[in-house]
């Protein structure tokens, strides 16, 4: 009796899947057009999600390997079921083929299910409870019903009451597999992670690459668009696609220093709204933890709502530190910061509502190119007594000196010393732009202001392409991003590209002068325990952990390191404008921070970054000592002799 | 917030507002911006009940940064602003009261003083005078008590207020300690119409044979510190209100008396020499 029902569960269950697929991409499209390669995306996503995805769910060996067994089990026993039980093809081997998937689906089950008695708070429950008993009912069940298929258990096993049972768990299995994905239930995962591997909007992350830079806003509206997202049909179709990837783990969540400072910001809660904002509806259902001091269930959305009208605060998007670390531990390489900036690019361009001092901010920055409002003019008074030559008078040098807005401040400017201290002692050929700097427009962009972005960036590109150097070496990490990745989009058409546009953080250049024999160093003895905070613009926006570790191994230092360093390196709390739009919350991220370097039991904290060293320098003492690495190099520098040649030009 | 906006400018509007900007300059760089006083102004405007708002430029405003500024005032919600080109160093005054004629405004306001060219803060007087209104200097809040009359909290020097009533129409200019001027939205900017309207310019004597130079901040002179026990009685004692030393309160006198007095004691400080 049974083995003629499956097949009619079978196709109808396949119908209502296909059905409900097909919803699905419908409310996708409801997002902007966004080119992407259909077929090529097709065909490299096997390949994006045994080598790229597992590449980060491989951080939880004892996860990787569940899914593994469980996916893996899954599809396997699907294709066999549907030949087996579907289409009845009467092969012994075929059923032994399903009993072994089914069993390896189950063993993965019981893994997850494990994990799931005692959940870390963030994990996602409701539905997400419920999985991993669907899980073994459908391995379970399945293994029982071929076995009779396999010779196991004589023809016509299974009726009466057993039947009754089977059947309950055949359609308990089929409806949480097939229907539930897709019906929105958990499974949904699996299908819209694989579409959204495939068309990816940054492709350029797979197969180990990086792409941080920020996507460039097109600022022409005489077509009456509306600039930034306001409500979620305003994203690109495929990041709706990306949002309805999210299986929940929480594992953002985790690493969200703003969540964990107490701010009204958790990217887990974000994407699932973005979900209820795609799909309309309420957060009611949501199941995992809130944005800290916001009750769930107030959240109503739908594609063509404001989402600032209901479905998210304000406050919530201008909490982020756009610090990637969600990014980083995103197991569906979901990308949390796009989607943050470019809700923020709409309230400021758009609606004018920048918080804190962003407004003050926005127009310094327009009107003297620098955040503070402090003079042009003066942005190179710093180096009064420093003799650097400028790119104005000397017009071409192997390095140009990139300064950024730490010309304008005293604790800055002795970063800024220290390294033309090294520069000098390396004899390094190399020249600033003086007073003809400006703001790189990182600031800006992150408050959403892209239009002031661009302008700074067009105005330092032309500036820069008045001269010849081989390549630009910063002090400030968020510079170096902005000039490294997101300057290109804009030099299309001038010559900077084609000569080898090369950006370097000091670190690196440091680290090279070493290795080279420019400069020798002493031994840094004296400074107790050591330990280095990764600034997130240079590691997980740049990928640079290792000059920094190396140069201060050159000084015999051995690091003490934090839990949370390389890549999963907390932030300082000073990225993404947020010491400008200064949201309230329970703790500062600069004091959390600061109790990880105080774990290491740590003296000296060395960091790349003047953002980062005014942060931790912010707070209260007793601490430890924070100095930029081009500080701590420039005490341990060793004189040695001058080359004959250079000595002689002095003289002259 | 929205909703709100919406719903008070519905109903029908009671009165006309007329806001008058210009291009400001910023004390450090020198470089055009929204003027300080004069955004505070329109703020002032945006914020009043049941009013229609105008916002009218005068000047010379071919630059295509000038223009962006205009542009940073459309950024605050506005859909248009009228703009009356005029030629460079031309007398806005009279183009200004012309239009302000013709759409029969029942408020003007103004910053307090021009952040370049001139300076001189005079032209809300003037406009005043043309029109034969009365002028309330420093405004800091202006709400609308209805029957067209109109409170103003006006700020008076150390942080005082005085509220006035004073009946439409008037002209009020504004102090640079009314409420900051909301964020302008470069979306809403560029959207924004500048509409150009004819009216000619006339050229300004007094600019003509002038030569303008910034202006530097002249240090504050502080009473001299006194010897004092703590840091919060040195500080009282450099910015406490002096007790005003003798000078006259002169309200019935005629004016000829009044202005001898002023006369009087502008020579005395070396302001103006005494005729020969
Ligand atoms: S970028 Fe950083 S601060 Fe922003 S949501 Fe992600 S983890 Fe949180
Ligand atoms: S966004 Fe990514 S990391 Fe966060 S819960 Fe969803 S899948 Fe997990």
């Amino acid at each position: 009796m049974l083995e003629s029902v499956i097949p009619w569960l079978l196709a109808g269950f396949i119908a209502v899947l296909l059905a409900g697929m097909l919803r699905r991409i419908r409310l996708w499209r409801a997002g902007q057009p966004e080119k992407v390669d259909l077929v090529a995306g097709l065909m490299a996503m096997p390949r994006r999600y045994l080598v790229d995805l597992h590449h980060v769910v491989e951080r939880d060996k004892v996860m990787s390997n569940t899914h593994v067994a469980t996916a893996g089990g899954f599809v396997a026993s699907m294709i066999l079921i549907i030949l087996v039980h579907g289409f009845g093809l009467d092969s012994t081997i075929l059923a032994w083929a399903l009993l072994a998937t089914t069993a390896m689906m189950f063993v993965g089950a019981t893994f997850v299910y494990r994990r799931r008695v005692n959940p870390p708070s963030r994990l996602s429950k409701g539905p997400w409870m419920r999985l991993p008993k669907s899980l073994l009912t459908f391995a379970a069940t399945f293994f029982i019903v071929t076995l009779p298929a396999a010779g196991v258990l004589p023809e016509g096993f299974g009726s009466g009451v057993l039947a009754f049972i089977l059947l309950a768990g055949i359609v308990a299995g089929l409806g949480e597999m097939l229907f539930g994905m897709g019906w929105a239930g958990p499974m949904k995962h699996a299908f819209a992670g694989a579409l959204h591997l495939a068309f990816h909007r940054r492709s350029e992350r797979f197969g180990g690459g990086r792409s941080t830079g920020l996507k460039l806003l097109d600022l022409d509206i005489s077509k009456g668009q509306t600039l930034g997202v306001a409500k979620p049909a305003d994203f690109k179709w495929n990041q709706l696609l990306g949002f309805d990837a999210c299986v929940q783990c929480g594992r953002c969540e985790a690493m969200c220093p703003a969540f964990a400072a107490g701010q009204p910001l958790n990217p887990k809660k974000l994407i699932q709204d973005m979900v209820v904002g795609l799909a309309g509806g309420t957060d009611a259902k949501y199941a995992g933890s809130p944005y800290p001091g916001k009750d769930v269930g107030n959240a109503t959305g739908s594609p063509v709502e404001v989402i600032t009208e209901g479905l998210v605060s304000q406050e919530t998007l201008w909490s982020c530190t756009t610090c990637r670390a969600c990014v980083e531990e995103c197991p569906m390489m979901i990308e949390h910061v796009d989607a943050i900036v470019d809700m923020r690019r709409f309230l400021t361009l758009e609606q004018g509502s920048t918080p804190g001092k962003g407004s003050e901010t926005l127009q310094n920055l327009i009107a003297t190119d620098n955040p503070n409002g402090n003079d042009p003019q003066a942005r190179g008074w710093w180096a009064a007594d420093q003799n650097i030559p400028l790119m104005s008078e000397k017009k071409e040098a192997d390095v140009l000196f990139w300064v950024s807005d730490g010309a304008f401040d005293m604790r800055s400017q002795r970063i800024l010393r220290s390294f033309v201290k090294i520069l000098k002692a390396a004899n390094v050929d190399f020249a600033f732009l003086g007073d003809e700097e400006r703001d790189c427009g990182d600031v800006a962009r992150r408050l959403g202001d892209d239009a002031t972005f661009q302008s700074l960036a067009k105005r330092n590109i032309a500036t820069l392409s008045q001269y010849k150097f081989k390549r630009i070496v910063t002090t400030d990490p968020h510079a170096f991003h902005c000039l490294k990745n997101e300057y290109p989009d804009l030099m299309e058409d001038s010559g900077l590209l084609k000569n080898g546009w090369e950006v370097l953080h000091h670190t690196r250049l440091i680290n090279e002068l070493v290795a080279e024999g420019k400069i020798q160093l002493d031994a840094l003895t004296s400074a107790g325990t050591v330990t280095y905070h990764d600034p997130c613009y240079l590691g997980r926006y740049n990928g640079e952990y290792d000059a920094p570790r190396d140069v201060l191994k050159a000084m015999g230092i051995e690091l003490a390191e934090m839990e949370r360093s390389g890549f999963r390196s907390r932030c300082c709390g000073g990225g993404g404008a947020a010491p400008i739009t200064d949201i309230p919350g329970e703790r500062r991220i600069a004091d959390m921070r600061m109790d990880d370097i105080r774990e290491t039991g740590a003296d000296l904290v060395a960091v790349g970054c003047q953002q980062c060293t005014a942060m931790l320098e912010g707070v209260v003492e007793p601490r430890p000592e924070v100095q930029d690495i081009a500080e701590i190099v420039a005490a341990q520098l060793v004189e040695i002799e001058q080359p004959s040649e250079s000595i002689a030009k002095e003289v002259a | 917030m929205m909703l709100h906006s919406k719903l008070s400018s519905n109903p029908a509007k009671n009165y006309t507002v007329a806001t008058l900007v210009s291009v400001g300059k910023h004390p450090k760089s020198g470089r055009p911006r929204r003027s300080d006083q004069d955004s505070k102004a329109l703020e002032l405007a945006l914020n009043m009940d049941n009013r229609s708002v105008h916002v009218i430029h005068a000047g010379d405003s071919s630059d295509p940064l000038r223009q962006s500024v205009l542009r940073e005032y459309l950024g605050m919600g506005l859909e248009r602003i009228d703009v009356t080109r005029q030629n460079a160093n031309s007398d806005a005054v009279p183009a200004l009261v012309e239009r302000l004629k013709m759409l029969q405004a029942d408020v003007v306001l103004t910053g307090s003083r021009a952040e370049s060219g001139e300076g001189s803060g005079m032209v809300p007087y003037l406009i005043a005078q043309a029109l034969g209104w009365p002028m309330v200097p420093a405004a800091v809040e202006v709400t609308a008590a209805g029957d067209g009359e109109f409170e103003i909290l006006q700020a008076l020097p150390r942080g005082q207020r005085r509220l006035l009533k004073v009946r439409a129409p008037f002209v009020a200019s504004v102090d640079s300690a009314a409420a900051e001027s909301r964020q302008t939205a470069w979306a809403s900017g560029q959207r924004g119409q500048l509409q150009e309207m004819a009216i000619g310019s006339n050229p300004d004597e007094v600019m003509s044979q002038v030569t303008v130079e910034p202006a530097r901040k002249r240090p504050k002179r502080i009473a001299s510190a006194k010897k004092a026990k703590t840091a919060a009685d040195r500080f009282k004692a450099a910015t406490a209100k002096s007790a005003s030393k003798g000078g006259a309160i002169l309200v019935k006198e005629s004016a000829e008396e009044k202005a001898q007095v002023i006369y009087d004691l502008l020579v005395s400080q070396g302001v103006i020499n005494k005729k020969k």
